[in-house]
């Protein structure tokens, strides 16, 4: 962990206590079972915009608290430990872009609302199903775009969209020329196939070039928290299960092929853990975000994979039913994975980042 | 004992500081040496040394800035870490290293000042700042290697003085070493509480060393025989007894310099990208030709970053809560384990060309390599096999249970 401020130590256990208390897995499986589009619940959602979750990157000015990205990670672990389900990530990368590239209006218009959890906000870029921000094809003539956006995550409640098109990111409000249809993957939240058709849009023009690639960077290290508190809290509850099934007439946990197994899950994790904190903590220092994004998602798709795969199979034939929770951590690990850049995606962009 | 003022630390007494090593290395360091320290010179055993080194050597020595945080009052530099860390950048900044190493630093120094009487502090700690004096670890024996409390080699007490007899083995430098700080069985009665910790010099009638020759092609570890050899009380350092506990601490000095917070780390060179682009060729677009090669650096790469920012926030974290972290326990396994990974790669990379043993045809970069690569097979087995510091981890972090 790192070496955390006062405020971001008040933040993080306010998190936790109100994820571990107020949202356990219990509380996602409800969601679940409800089958519904926007896979989350909207009174949990108001709650925690009510505790400043939803502008801990958003300016004072704007309405937010202007935190930081390491705080908001510390949030999004936490979420991610209880599969706490909620649009803050999106809403807040989405966020970040008209922070980033937007006018005063636009500023004035969107930021206040998106921090105050009313306006539900999102990144549309992806043309297909693995993360390829080189091609795309949505264009804007005239001020109206058109195209489509695949997977687009918190689609289906998002108010407002923060879409990549040929020429640059533009903003389109839900309504006019937009529809939604709903893409019902593994991890039941939000995905959504969006079709522009003549949809007013807006220009975030002042962002300059790198702005989408500012933009990704900034979703990927935000999924990468969440993996990193679901990592950790697969971790914690293998260590749990292993303290306590008995086999043999032994503890699990006694056994030293799973002991070192254990040993090795834990160092790949502090690992996780380093290159995400330092991905949050170099957007907060400003400049150049890609290397570090680049790796923390890297490592994060690499140990949230490992790590979700041996929580089934330390655990067993119970870690396979769906009455445990296991599978949760599985599903939604896998589409994190997929989700802004796969490991070979983003091993690739170090590779050229680093000049070979 | 002298009591030393704790240095001042203010930002502006640091960059005075800096000012004051900057002169200093400017005065000091021979130009002619920079960049010229050789990593693998710790496991070459001492070599004739150019009257340039000796010269370096000796004055880093009386500056007792080769052991910086050491007190002044016994030969160290008396430095804060702050200050510290200032030397150790300015050192990097003008090219220089600390020649002053070895197990004395690494090891047996900072266990003496915490256990050592006064007498045998002011006799060996000095010695060991200037680099004058070598020490070797017994502690490894033939059936006592990572169940090391099951150590023989028993010293018998006659009077004033012990009578040792056994073997060690693994005694690292041993051939060169002028002393040697030992565990011994001084009771059979007990394990860990039957142990003891002595001060043995290598020229005592009855020590005999055989080095042992590794695979790399290096002799660096020997095996070391003690004859009634007769070691004086006063070379007890605690209590009889007492030595698994000295012995201990020892090991977590040593476990620390084998991590990333030592030098053992230290990659310097080109990186593996560039050699592979000078062995394998780059496409039009600069990129390794290899992709899959190409994919695996990266990830050596990334793996590398990720360690490098563990060690970083491990010592920020222990600064912060003013102990040693507990994620410090896997900086060992994950920086040795990288460490050959990345020799693999070099070697795969540079294909038969970077397997040369020998002689013509080779440069010397690349027989360095070799060796480099061999002999780092031996970093997850020394100081605490991989497999022991699982254990490690696994029972004391993770609270996973001993076998009933």
């Amino acid at each position: 962990m790192a070496v955390l401020t006062e405020e971001q130590t008040m933040l993080r256990d306010m998190a936790r206590d109100w994820a571990s208390n107020e949202s356990p897995v219990t509380a996602w499986r409800k969601i679940r079972d409800a089958n519904t589009a926007t896979g989350y619940d909207p009174a949990a959602y108001a709650t925690m915009a009510e505790m400043g979750w939803t502008g801990v990157i958003i300016p004072e000015a704007h309405g937010g608290s202007d935190f930081g990205w390491l705080s908001l990670g510390l949030v999004i672990e936490e979420l991610g430990k209880t599969m706490a389900a909620s649009p803050i990530a999106a809403s807040a990368v989405a966020a970040s872009a008209i922070l980033l590239g937007g006018n005063d209006a636009q500023k004035d218009a969107y930021l206040p609302r998106i921090a105050s959890g009313e306006l539900v906000a999102t990144l549309a870029v992806d043309e297909g199903p693995r993360h390829d921000p080189s091609v795309i094809t949505a264009k804007v003539e005239d001020g109206k775009l058109s195209g489509t956006k695949a997977f687009v995550a918190e689609g289906d409640s998002a108010g407002l969209f923060v879409v990549a098109a040929t020429d640059g990111l533009y903003l389109v409000a839900a309504g006019e020329g937009v529809s939604v249809d709903r893409r019902h993957l593994v991890d039941f939240r939000s995905h959504a196939q969006m079709t522009f058709d003549g949809a007013p849009a807006d220009k975030l023009a002042s962002g300059g070039a790198d702005l989408l690639e500012a933009v990704l960077d900034r979703a990927a290290v935000l999924a990468a928290a969440e993996m990193l508190g679901m990592a950790g809290q697969a971790f914690d509850t293998t260590l749990a299960y292993l303290k306590q099934r008995v086999q043999f007439g032994q503890v699990l946990a006694t056994f030293q092929a799973l002991q070192h197994r254990m040993a090795n899950l834990f160092s790949d994790i502090e690992l996780m853990r380093s290159a995400v904190e330092a991905g949050l903590s170099a957007i907060d220092r400003g400049g150049d975000t890609r290397q570090a994004a680049s790796l923390a998602k890297a490592k994060a798709n690499e140990v949230g994979h490992l790590m979700s795969r041996e929580l089934i199979q330390l655990h067993g034939g119970i870690g396979m039913t769906d009455e445990y929770d296991a599978g949760f951590y599985l599903k939604r690990m896998r589409v994190l994975e997929q989700l802004w850049g796969n490991t070979a995606f983003h091993r690739e962009r170090f590779a050229r980042l680093s000049g070979f | 004992m002298a009591t030393l003022a704790e240095p001042e630390t203010g930002a502006d007494s640091l960059e005075a500081f800096r000012a004051e090593v900057r002169e200093w290395l400017a005065a000091n360091f021979p130009a002619s040496l920079k960049g010229k320290d050789n990593s693998m010179s710790a496991v070459e055993g001492p070599t004739q040394e150019a009257p340039e080194q000796a010269a370096w050597r000796k004055a880093m020595g009386e500056k007792g800035w080769g052991v910086p945080t050491w007190p002044a009052e016994y030969g160290g530099g008396g430095l804060s870490r702050a200050q510290a860390k200032v030397l150790q950048e300015e050192m990097a900044r003008a090219g220089a290293w600390n020649p002053i190493g070895g197990m004395g630093v690494m090891m047996f120094g900072p266990t003496l000042l915490e256990y050592g009487n006064e007498a045998q502090k002011r006799e060996h700690i000095p010695a060991i700042a200037k680099g004058e004096v070598r020490w070797c670890q017994g502690y490894s024996e033939p059936n006592a290697g990572s169940d090391l409390a099951n150590l023989q080699t028993f010293a018998e007490d006659k009077g004033d003085h012990y009578l040792v007899n056994g073997q060690k083995t693994w005694t690292s430098g041993g051939q060169w070493a002028h002393k040697c700080f030992a565990i011994v069985r001084t009771d059979k009665t007990q394990k860990q509480g039957g142990i003891t910790f002595l001060l043995i010099d290598m020229d005592s009638p009855g020590v005999e060393v055989k080095p042992i020759q590794m695979i790399s092609g290096m002799s660096p570890f020997c095996e070391t025989f003690f004859t009634n050899v007769k070691v004086p009380k006063e070379n007890r350092v605690g209590e009889e007894g007492q030595g698994w506990t000295i012995g201990k601490r020892l090991l977590q000095h040593e476990r620390t310099n084998l991590s990333g917070g030592g030098s053992a780390f230290r990659v310097s060179g080109p990186s593996l990208a560039d050699i592979a682009k000078k062995y394998v060729g780059a496409d039009d677009q600069g990129r390794v030709a290899d992709p899959d090669l190409r994919a695996r650096i990266a990830k050596f790469e990334m793996d590398w970053r990720a360690f490098l920012l563990t060690a970083m926030r491990v010592q920020a974290e222990s600064k912060a809560v003013g102990g040693v972290s507990e994620v410090s326990s896997i900086l060992k396994t994950v920086g040795t384990k990288l460490g050959q990974e990345r020799a693999e790669l070099m070697i795969e990379i540079q294909g038969l060309q970077g397997l040369g043993w020998e002689g013509e045809g080779f440069t010397p970069q690349e027989i360095q390599g070799v060796r480099a690569w061999l002999f780092g097979k031996a970093t997850t087995i020394y100081g605490g096999s991989t497999e022991i510091q699982n254990n490690v981890i696994a029972k004391r972090i993770l609270g996973m249970l001993d076998h009933q």
